[in-house]
């Protein structure tokens, strides 16, 4: 049970990233981005065959970066310029890529042009990497230690992992905190919020949209090239439902943990990405389901995190009105 | 500083809809000049505006902006020139960003926007004296949500953001139609002042005839896309509703006789 949970903290924190660039295009930009499904993968496909190719996997998990934002960015022109409406843009995108991404993988290997999938068993990941100036520091035996002291009879194999990705989850809400504060990050928001009044200031909402997705998107693909190096393979159907996946963190966490700020807000939306996690590995453990049921379970997860925040928003409004009422009386 | 020259404009041409809402209008504002547009509805008041900030652009004629040849400049690259305040209080500002958000937004009109901290403490301190001239105390409330405000309250800060980087051309289409009587009366002042602060060529739509009088030194009243009546500079001053009333009715009357000559 410990080690479930566990895992699924570590997934929690990586997928984060992926929801953080959901954040960007639902919320801020006001985009409903269907981009993702496709550009994760991208992403993994991008990362994992590099890295089969010799490149060191941080180099790899940039130009992944990099890869994603290209798709946003095509995204957003499609959109902007092709004036296609925004769930049809994403759809287009997330259906073409699909082929590209089978594309990068066939780059992986001089016997195919295009694969459905890259392992990448041996190779060296960046958890990998970092491992072995983690190992060395003895922090694990020490954790270890405190934790089965608490009474825990499965210990995980190293908390290198999850040490290394809330550094750098936390790194990339920061970035995203201080880029939504930035003049151009403003007018993002602006975009997001009112487009007539911030045409009105200046701004040229086209570019405005189209970098927004970018951005968005290589978050996205970011977060992919760290599943495919931590789940150690890349697979052409692993971005199914990711879309899904995203909304549900952004919605878990802002129900929780409320919109008051940009800051909060980033933060609820990492902790959204968690708690999604913690609920599909304690899903997985009822009797009668299993892993080919998680598409499903991922689904009703997110008609309960729609549905249940609008049944208690109304029973506390019949509270307060029933409040004021008696004291009417 | 503002010229339109001979612009015209028709909405679905060559449909049973074809709408002629600009015909062939010429207006040229001076440096400093205050102009006060009056019109029945649908007289092309809006449109003329829209034609000026570059949301519309014209079937036939030009738009210079300080002696440049606007008319095929984009709405974003003009408004660099040109502050705007709309009728509906919710159209000038982002509700879910707050008040100096929203200041920072408009201060980087000027400039491209970088990546630079859109407020920093110099800004802040900025942001707060501007407040501070409307007297709605927003300056202590920098970081409440623009959504939060009353609509007289957003109103005064969307004044405030079209007029504090000093554009070239203030442009006010009805900003008061929408607010009580007495928010409404707030906001005039509140205009006069900002105006003849920053000496602001502007041009304001209302269907206030009183406060068409009281503002600005000329006055013009359209009518059927096209400008009847136009009140100069030596005549506004002694200008009353009575007088205005029987401009209107004078031309109306003309116009209507025109028309039963044409369908006789
Ligand atoms: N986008 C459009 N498509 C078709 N017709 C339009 C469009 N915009 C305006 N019109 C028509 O053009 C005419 C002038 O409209 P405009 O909005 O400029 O009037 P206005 O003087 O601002 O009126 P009001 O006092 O009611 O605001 C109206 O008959 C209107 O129906
Ligand atoms: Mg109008």
């Amino acid at each position: 049970m410990f080690t479930a949970m566990f895992g699924a903290v570590e997934q929690g924190i990586i997928y984060a990233i992926m929801a953080l660039g959901v954040y960007l295009t639902f919320r801020v930009l006001d985009f409903p981005d269907l981009t993702v499904d496709g550009s994760f993968v991208t992403g993994a496909a991008t990362a994992a065959t590099m890295i089969v190719l010799g490149y060191h996997p941080i180099v790899a998990s940039l130009v992944a970066l990099l890869a994603g934002f290209i798709a946003g960015c095509i995204t957003g022109i499609l959109h902007t310029k092709g004036n296609i409406n925004p769930l049809l843009a994403g759809i287009i995108m997330m259906i073409g890529l699909y082929s590209v991404n089978l594309r990068i993988m066939g780059l992986s290997t001089e016997n195919a042009t295009s694969l459905p999938n890259v392992p990448l068993l041996n190779s060296e990941t960046i958890f990998a990497k970092f491992a072995k100036i983690w190992e060395p520091l003895g922090i694990d035996s020490f954790i270890n230690n405190i934790v089965a002291g608490l009474g825990a009879q499965t210990l995980p194999q190293t908390w290198g992992n999850l040490f290394m990705m809330i550094v750098v989850t936390l790194v990339i809400k920061l970035i995203v905190d201080w880029f939504l504060k930035t003049e151009i990050g403003l007018a993002i928001r602006a975009t997001g919020d009112n487009k007539r009044m911030i045409r009105s200031f200046s701004a040229n909402t086209d570019n405005l949209i189209i970098l927004g997705v970018g951005l968005s998107n290589a978050l996205v693909a970011f977060s992919g090239a760290l599943i495919a190096q931590y789940s150690k393979y890349s697979d052409a159907t692993m971005g199914i439902g990711m879309i899904t996946v995203g909304l549900a963190s952004v919605i878990i966490g802002e129900a929780i943990f409320g919109t008051k700020s940009i800051m909060r807000t980033t933060l609820a939306v990492i902790v959204g990405a968690m708690i999604y996690r913690i609920v599909l590995a304690i899903a997985l453990r009822v009797p009668f389901l299993d892993a080919s049921d998680m598409k499903l379970i991922t689904a009703v997860i997110v008609i309960l995190a729609l549905i249940v925040p609008q049944a208690i928003e109304k029973q506390k409004q019949k509270k307060r009105k029933a409040k004021r009422l008696q004291a009417r009386v | 500083m503002l010229k339109l020259e001979g612009i015209t404009k028709i909405f679905n041409e060559g449909t049973p809809d074809e709408k002629v809402a600009l015909n062939h209008i010429n207006l040229h504002l001076k440096p400093g000049d205050f102009v006060t547009v009056i019109g029945s509805n649908g007289a092309g008041k809006s449109t003329m505006m829209n034609m000026i900030s570059g949301v519309l652009t014209p079937d036939v004629g030009k738009v210079w902006i300080d002696g440049k040849d606007v008319t095929n400049l984009p709405e974003y690259k003009r408004s660099r020139y040109i502050g705007r305040v709309f009728q509906d209080p919710m159209a000038g500002t982002a509700p879910s960003m707050t008040i100096e958000e929203n200041l920072a937004i408009a201060y980087a009109r000027n400039s491209s926007r970088t990546l630079r901290l859109g407020v920093n403490r110099e800004r802040r301190d900025f942001f707060r004296t501007a407040l501070e001239k409307l007297h709605l105390n927003l300056e202590n409330r920098l970081n409440a949500k623009v959504g939060l405000l009353s609509g007289g309250e957003r109103q005064a800060l969307s004044l405030l953001m079209a007029t504090f980087t000093k554009p070239s051309i203030l442009l006010l289409d009805e900003h008061t139609a929408a607010l009580d009587p007495s928010r409404a009366e707030l906001i005039t002042n509140l205009t006069k002042q900002l105006v003849e602060e920053n000496q602001l060529t502007t041009l304001m739509v209302t269907h206030n005839m009183q406060q068409a009088i009281d503002l600005g030194n000329r006055l013009i009243m359209m009518d059927k896309g096209q400008i009847i009546l136009e009140v100069n500079e030596d005549q506004k001053p002694n200008l009353t509703i009575p007088d205005l009333m029987a401009e209107f009715e004078r031309i109306r009357g003309e116009k209507m006789a025109t028309d039963r000559t044409l369908l006789g």
